[in-house]
């Protein structure tokens, strides 16, 4: 009876970066490790062949560089909308309907507006009205939450479904040609309401976009005072309450920019990239970057890192899968093996290990 | 009269599939862990089931409907087990965050689904898309004689055996959470893990069961749809957005598997509702669709508004449970 177990864990006190860094490093080897195996498994490669194709897939050519950029950059911008609300232990599992209503309300401004108003004016209106959009979606939500306390994790995990069916309901509408539903590329010969290329490059507006916010954002969390009641309210809601802040003005405050941002972030879909929008405009990122924000604890340039990360590894097994002509959710399931080993390791950089002695 | 029946009959066929993965669910919340990993659980099990079926009905001369139909079974449920005990090694032991935990095993498991479903014919040397009709044919036996009494037949034997297994386990689940008493301590669990530990209750080991069976249980759900609503072929993201019910059905059963068996044909009935209202165009049709989401966040709303006891989740949801940190 009462056998003493060999070990037994703690919390830790504070990690060294190097550790944390070394802990991260082992998590993301021993999860290629096995997604090496399971492709290996699956169409008998040569383990290297693999990392090479993933290589080439992801950055094989500058086309695809500028794909894999541009992807990152989308689910970074949803990341570094996110971060707020999550620090702020607020579970937005929302921005997927965020990104959508941005995205929605982008492409009824190409549609309507194209002929009314100059470029750089519709423009601005895409992007004020996507954000408004957004924001308006996250602040449903909150509103309830501050109120009366209601579950947001469920509440807006609804919300994005709402946000899907609004979508299809206004593809009804939008729809080109008749009786495809969908709306195909909007405005394909004026291309007014697309962000402009700049200098050949498609993309340069996304950059650019996305890095303000990222940079903004990591001020605003760590040198802000409203960052701070941020923070304040995310370590304990009582907490906040005793030192004066008002809990509720901050939640709704926080939220509003949480979902501006996601709003943004389909701005840039439909305006700089897809110019057009269905259901899958979206397609999943806004649940994989609540995953990129909680994995860099809120830093945003760690989410950088990121978000490059998985989507590096989502364009290299979408390459392997179209080599082997197996289907493209080959990315999916190795996008989850690297998640699961990512989350793992978390315990190890917030948890010790040590051996009983006598 | 007609139309009315079909109705009923179809919202009912709807319904099973989410009813097994709120089941799930519900006692895997009862714990007090919040899976949002169940969408994706439903797809592995859907898929391991029609995976298990496939090889089965492949490699024997004249496949036997009944055994297919072991295989696929015990398939389904150990694959979605799997799924859970993989969320319940990161949340449980490893104390990763729920919900992004979850968020996880839902990509990954669509995506299990969807890559088998799309490549395994390919994978096993054949072509074109899989189709297990031996099997399928056994999950989609009626009753004989009762399926053909006029309306009351149609009604309520016109269905599948799991049909009656998601009824049955319904009661059972209940009868287990409300009226036991390893039901009464996986409650407390729920609540408030730190009373129950005290209380010398093994709070991982019914964390874990609890987990792993309801992932069980709501792979089951994938499993019906695969076979008995598509006759034992795969679509890719057919399944589509039932998982995401099945999480809504358990607040709106407010955490009663009783509540969810009537609530699970009421949301069979609001997801397909705009096929059955005459003169609705195509864009009403659309709006026709959100109704299961919304009613469940009406009822969300109404929940934290009483702030009635028994209808709240569990206390301890969404925690993860760490006996020296107090």
């Amino acid at each position: 009876m009462n056998k003493e177990p060999m070990f037994h864990m703690s919390k830790r006190e504070s990690i060294t970066l190097g550790k944390r860094i070394m802990i991260y490093v082992a998590a993301i080897l021993l999860a290629l490790i096995v997604c090496a195996a399971v492709i290996v498994g699956l169409v008998h490669m040569n383990p290297l062949g693999v990392y090479k194709a993933i290589f080439d897939g992801a950055l094989g050519s500058s086309r695809r560089i500028w794909i894999t950029i541009r992807d990152t950059l989308v689910l970074l911008c949803i990341a570094v909308g996110l971060a707020p609300a999550f620090k702020m232990r607020f579970w937005n599992i929302g921005a997927e309907g965020q990104v959508l209503i941005g995205g929605v309300v982008s492409a009824a401004c190409m549609i309507y507006l194209s002929d009314k108003v100059p470029n750089v004016v519709l423009i601005l209106l895409m992007l004020a009205g996507s954000a408004i959009g957004g924001l308006i979606w996250g602040l449903i939500p909150t509103f309830f939450k501050a109120h009366w306390n209601t579950n947001e994790t469920l509440f807006t995990l609804m919300m994005n479904y709402v946000a899907m069916q609004v979508v299809t309901f206004c593809i009804c509408f939008w729809e080109n040609p008749k009786g495809s539903n969908s709306v195909g590329i909007i405005n394909q010969a004026t291309q007014a309401g697309w962000l402009p290329s700049v200098a050949g490059n498609a993309y340069f507006w996304n950059v650019v976009i996305v890095t303000i916010l990222t940079v903004a954002m990591f001020i605003y969390l760590k040198y802000s005072k409203q960052g701070y009641e941020v923070a304040v309210v995310g370590e304990s809601d009582s907490t906040a309450r005793y030192a004066g802040i008002n809990v509720s003005k901050v939640m709704l405050r926080t939220m509003a920019i949480s979902g501006a941002i996601c709003g943004i972030a389909g701005f840039i879909l439909v305006s700089g990239s897809a110019h057009t929008i269905s259901t899958s405009t979206a397609n999943g990122r806004g649940f994989t970057a609540i995953i990129v924000a909680w994995m860099a604890k809120f830093n945003t340039f760690i989410m950088i890192l990121i978000a490059f990360g998985l989507v590096f590894m989502e364009k290299g097994a979408t390459q392997i899968a179209s080599q082997y002509g197996l289907n493209e959710n080959a990315s999916s399931i190795m996008l989850g093996i690297i998640l699961f080993f990512l989350l793992g390791a978390e315990f190890f950089i917030n948890y010790k290990i040590e051996r009983n002695r006598k | 009269m007609g139309t009315i029946i079909i109705f009923i009959q179809k919202a009912i066929v709807q319904g099973m599939g989410i009813l097994f993965g709120a089941e799930g669910e519900i006692l895997t919340e009862k714990s007090g862990n919040l899976n949002l990993g169940i969408p994706g659980i439903m797809y592995m099990g859907g898929i391991a089931g029609l995976m298990g079926a496939f090889f089965y009905e492949k490699g024997t001369e004249n496949p036997n409907a009944f055994v297919g139909m072991l295989i696929s079974l015990i398939c389904a449920f150990l694959c979605a087990m799997l799924g859970g005990l993989i969320y319940s090694i990161l949340t449980i032991t490893l104390r990763a965050n729920q919900n992004v935990t979850g968020l996880a095993l839902t990509t990954f498991g669509t995506g299990f689904g969807n890559f088998f479903g799309g490549s395994i014919s390919k994978l096993a040397g054949g072509v074109g898309q899989i189709s297990v009709s031996t099997t399928a044919s056994a999950y989609q036996a009626k009753i004989p004689g009762l399926s053909k009494i006029p309306v009351i037949g149609s009604i309520f034997f016109s269905y599948g055996f799991l049909t009656y297994v998601a009824l049955l386990l319904a009661i059972l689940l209940s009868f287990f959470l409300f009226r036991t008493r390893n039901g009464l301590n996986l409650r407390a669990v729920g609540e408030n893990p730190g009373t129950a530990d005290a209380a010398g209750i093994n709070v991982s080991k019914y964390k874990y069961l609890a987990t792993c069976i309801g992932a069980g249980i709501a792979g089951l759900g994938g499993l019906y749809f695969v076979m008995e609503y598509s006759g034992g072929t795969w679509t890719d993201n057919g399944f589509g957005d039932r998982g995401w019910l099945a999480v809504a059905l358990v607040i709106f059963a407010m955490w009663k598997p009783i509540n969810a068996i009537w609530g699970s044909i009421l949301f069979g009935a609001l997801y397909i509702l705009y096929l059955y209202i005459p003169g609705l165009g195509r864009s009403t049709q659309e709006i026709f669709k959100a109704l299961p989401y919304v009613v469940t966040i009406i009822v969300l709303v109404f929940i934290s508004f009483r702030k009635k006891k028994e209808d709240q989740p569990p206390e301890g949801l969404g925690q993860a449970y760490f006996r020296e940190e107090r």
